[in-house]
């Protein structure tokens, strides 16, 4: 669980190296347990390991986006690659969550 | 010149990784750029994820990948013997999820077409599911000669 940190009332989940279905039942399953046990209205998503993504990974961030947009949270993604904010926007996931621009190192 | 491979292997969300893999080794030698690569990989993984969860409704059965690179086209084909689909111009609508109680975002295929240059589904109820999908790589078996 060393993926999952809440700090304040911000959950930060650092992402696998590669995003796909077989990830993402897990993700979604612990990411779900700390919002609804911890003080927790906001999710960052940390991109800083991950290198691939398809749509399931979309269906993850739309999804906590849901649990937490109705308490008045926010999503962000930070440490996306070039690759992982083009999923980003072609997704329309731009409109709704925040994606910090900061590259990777 | 022609050339082809074929992959058969179970569909279990384990081999999401290993399928988008082995293609995006296939076509390496054609040398395309990372965001060529990128789109195969992620092609590949929403069809064989669609046979795992749709076609075979998480119950396993085998994904049949083949793969021809003619003339610096990629012609891909992502086949399973399942349940098949009743509606395929439904289940191709951006957003359209037949099992919306596992958060899917529905963008499958509208990723398949985005990131690729053409996509076809080929489908009969009860018989499975064909993706055909096609792109052109970098320079295919023209090469640039430096003066």
């Amino acid at each position: 669980m060393d993926d999952y940190k809440v700090i304040d009332h911000y959950l930060c989940v650092k992402l696998p190296r590669e995003v796909d279905h077989h990830k993402s039942e897990e993700i979604c399953k612990n990411a779900d347990r700390l919002i609804a046990t911890s003080d927790v209205n906001n999710v960052i998503f940390d991109f800083e390991d991950t290198t691939f993504m398809d749509s399931s990974g979309v269906g993850i961030i739309i999804g906590r986006y849901k649990k937490i947009a109705p308490i008045g949270g926010k999503v962000y993604a930070i440490h996306a690659d070039q690759q992982i904010k083009r999923i980003l926007k072609m997704s329309g996931l731009n409109k709704i969550i925040e994606i910090m621009d900061e590259e990777k190192n | 010149m022609c050339n082809e491979m074929s992959l058969i292997f179970d569909a279990i969300s384990t081999n999401e990784g290993f399928a988008r893999m082995a293609v995006a080794a296939f076509i390496t030698y054609l040398n395309p750029t990372i965001e060529e690569i990128a789109d195969v990989k992620t092609a590949v993984s929403e069809a064989v994820t669609n046979c795992i969860i749709h076609g075979y409704e998480n119950r396993g059965g085998k994904i049949y990948i083949h793969a021809v690179i003619e003339n610096g086209v990629l012609a891909l084909e992502i086949k399973d013997k399942g349940v098949g689909i009743e509606d395929v111009e439904k289940a191709m609508e951006p957003l359209y999820t037949s099992k919306p109680q596992l958060e899917r975002s529905g963008m499958g295929f509208s990723f398949m077409e985005a990131f690729m240059d053409e996509l076809e589904v080929e489908s009969t109820p009860a018989k499975g599911t064909c993706v055909k999908m096609k792109k052109k790589l970098a320079l295919g078996d023209w090469i640039v000669m430096e003066d």
